[in-house]
């Protein structure tokens, strides 16, 4: 029997969307055929990946005009999970985006979101081309 | 977002009737802690029953609402964190910052 899933999602740039990604996620990675161990942490932790990666491009890629759509596409395929997230704003520098300080002396309000991603998922990138900037992770499920 | 709040033996006890604390909504938290702060409290118990989902955005409030507690030399501890909200607790270690209690009698205790 075939598993793969392909998801395609297309919303408005506005955080108001986040709970229903989230949902989708969730809903998403139940359906993933994968062992127990990560079959149980998996829809939690994509509802976490896809609100930061959409918070991500709506906040940090300066996509904040709501008239303005981001394209989120979630694929499964051959035990790897790929999460990808398309936005027309200005962009960032991933790698210019440091760990968050864990002192208790020096806390940042901010700069966990990526943290986050880098810490769930395998692999973290974000391009640019043909005018749009894409956040592409992926996962091994296998 | 809805809120109640409690005051107890001088300690705030601030519970948030919301089930995501996220980058939608965190900022009315945010707005909240700041009127908490500026009506004279210091020490300050947020419970987070009902939160089911926590993103970064919603850590940032709460540690600036820790900072904030530190500035006036008070405090701020949490209590009742469901299953998601810890593992991101731990997966940023703000486990290892925040004073966590299971109830929000154990948090009150901890003031005695």
């Amino acid at each position: 029997m075939k598993n793969d899933i392909d998801v395609d999602i297309t919303i408005p740039s506005h955080t108001r969307f986040l709970r229903m990604i989230g949902n989708i996620g969730e809903k998403v990675a139940k359906e993933i055929d994968c062992p127990e161990k990560i079959r149980e942490a998996l829809p939690g932790q994509l509802a976490v990946v896809l609100t930061e990666g959409l918070v991500n491009a709506i906040k940090h890629a300066k996509c904040t005009d709501p008239n303005k759509e981001i394209h989120v596409r979630i694929n499964y395929s051959h035990k790897d999970l790929v999460v990808r997230i398309y936005d027309n704003g200005i962009g960032f520098d991933l790698d210019a985006v440091p760990d968050p300080c864990f002192s208790s002396d020096s806390l940042e309000d901010k700069g966990r979101g990526i943290f986050i991603l880098r810490t769930l998922m395998d692999s973290v990138k974000y391009t640019r081309s043909d005018g749009e900037n894409v956040l592409e992770m992926k996962k091994c499920l296998g | 977002m809805e809120f109640k709040t409690e005051r107890t033996d001088g300690v705030t006890v601030l519970f948030v009737r919301e089930d995501r604390l996220d980058a939608n909504n965190s900022e009315e938290l945010k707005t909240e802690l700041r009127r908490i702060f500026d009506n004279g409290t210091k020490d300050l118990i947020i419970d987070l029953k009902e939160i089911l989902f926590i993103d970064s955005s919603g850590l940032g409030v709460l540690v600036s609402g820790y900072k904030n507690a530190s500035i006036l030399h008070g405090s701020l501890k949490l209590s009742n964190l469901q299953s998601q909200v810890k593992s991101m607790f731990e997966l940023t270690r703000l486990h290892r910052v925040f004073d966590i209690f299971t109830t929000v009698d154990d948090a009150l205790q901890s003031y005695k």
